[in-house]
């Protein structure tokens, strides 16, 4: 199934996204990683219905020229606070462990894929940024999405994980 | 040979290796599509070629991590090099950084300050041959985190089976590296060797013996597919470098590179470069 959504999501938005649909956003999302994560609390924005983009993007001036995800698995351990501030959905790339419980009927988790910076750029525009200071990769870019996709729903508000259904299949594979 | 040169050759290189890819990596994508039976990584690698294209057509980086600045240069031993050539090459790097051709990517391991140029002690990192004739021949191959990140090393027992071993370890990881993924294996040597091996072997392209082709199969039968969300292409091409070591040893290292397999060279003679 396919779905146009816009941000900020709300509850009953992202319960209609199972795992396995294909997703094309539009609205503000935010970009966030390793240190941005970790000073999440001191930028006064309001996540609330929110969408937080896990990429480091190369911007030239104030142009989005390539913008594809980074890992999600390096920033698992942020996955509660995030989700307290009330964000809504996560796009990123390989998943998060142990995430589908914590945002079981409360976030879904969007797959872009990995690397494909280019395409991603074309559908992003820069309205802002927080914490410049930590450099062009690691800052709060504020992004306005038109269309962004194809995105798998990778993790859904139901408890579906496809990443962990691939690895245990595979786990079994080698099992034989 | 002229210093500026060397400067400007590596600078266009670095550009070149950002925007497109050699055509054999493209042909490798496109035949997985072929093949290709689920759905969702249908969109996946569909997607991917889409942004070859769009990458070369804007002339903009594939992929927002433009990666370490790895470099393999051959030395002819008739070139006469009366400058650093390190830093030449440095140069090069700083050139297309400013030019917005690369995010500045390189920090201090412990402090993790960012030089903001992409260089610093050991980067760029050079790996050098000298080889007959007088050319100088630069390879760019940026090398992007999320392969590197899940690449690994094993001190295996002589008595452990090297390739169950290299399985178990993509089924774990593999979903990081931005899968399709060529994999670079080298076995054998000292600790550094194999990850040395490891990294030569990544950057040849896919071999064609037939362990190579065994455990590309193998690791394809995993179903981990593109992105890791299950599909028939896990890998691209499996390539294994060995070297003899120790009887009580088995060090075995696997190198990952996501299906962006950057790469460009550049010629630089008496009279000037130019792109291959």
């Amino acid at each position: 199934m396919e779905h146009r959504v816009r941000s900020p999501l709300s509850e009953r938005d992202v319960s209609k996204l199972s795992a396995g649909d294909i997703v094309w956003l539009s609205g503000t999302v935010y970009t966030a990683r390793d240190k941005a994560h970790q000073r999440l609390r001191e930028v006064k924005l309001d996540l609330r219905g929110g969408v937080i983009y896990h990429c480091g993007p190369l911007i030239r001036d104030t142009t989005v020229v390539s913008a594809g995800p980074t890992s999600s698995v390096r920033l698992a351990r942020y996955l509660p606070e995030v989700l307290d501030l009330g964000v809504r959905c996560i796009i990123g790339k390989g998943g998060m462990p142990g995430a589908a419980e914590l945002m079981r009927g409360r976030a879904v988790y969007l797959a872009y894929p990995g690397g494909c910076g280019a395409a991603a750029a074309r559908s992003l525009s820069v309205r802002g940024v927080c914490l410049p200071e930590l450099g062009m990769a690691e800052a709060v870019w504020e992004l306005e999405a038109t269309d962004l996709g194809p995105m798998v729903v990778a993790i859904d508000s139901h408890g579906r994980d496809l990443y962990r259904e691939v690895r245990e299949s595979a786990k079994r594979q080698l099992k034989r | 040979m002229r210093c500026l040169d060397v400067v400007e050759a590596t600078e266009a290189v670095v550009c070149k290796a950002q925007v497109s890819l050699p055509r054999w990596v493209v042909r490798s994508i496109e035949g997985a599509l072929c093949r290709e039976r689920d759905e969702i990584a249908r969109y996946h690698l569909q997607t991917i070629l889409d942004n070859i294209r769009i990458a070369e057509s804007d002339a903009r980086p594939m992929c927002q991590d433009t990666g370490l600045p790895v470099f393999h240069v051959e030395i002819g031993e008739r070139c006469l090099l009366d400058f650093d050539l390190r830093e030449a090459i440095a140069e090069g790097v700083r050139r297309a950084t400013r030019k917005g051709m690369l995010r500045p990517n390189v920090v201090d391991p412990l402090s993790r300050s960012n030089t903001g140029d992409n260089t610093g002690p050991g980067m760029p990192y050079l790996i050098v041959d000298h080889v007959a004739g007088d050319l100088l021949r630069i390879t760019a191959f940026p090398k992007g985190a999320g392969s590197e990140n899940m690449s690994f090393l094993g001190m295996l027992n002589p008595a452990d089976d090297p390739f169950e071993y290299i399985l178990e370890s993509l089924a774990d990881r593999v979903s990081n590296a931005c899968p399709p993924v060529f994999v670079g294996v080298g076995i054998g040597g000292t600790f550094d060797q194999a990850a040395a091996l490891a990294k030569r072997a990544v950057m040849c392209p896919p071999g064609e013996r037939e362990e190579e082709l065994l455990l590309l199969e193998r690791i394809n039968d995993l179903g981990i597919g593109p992105m890791g969300l299950g599909g028939d292409t896990t890998a691209l091409g499996v390539k294994i470098e060995k070297a003899f070591c120790h009887t009580a040893s088995l060090p075995v290292a696997v190198n990952l590179q996501c299906w962006a397999n950057r790469r460009a060279s550049v010629t630089v003679t008496e009279e000037g470069w130019s792109i291959e």
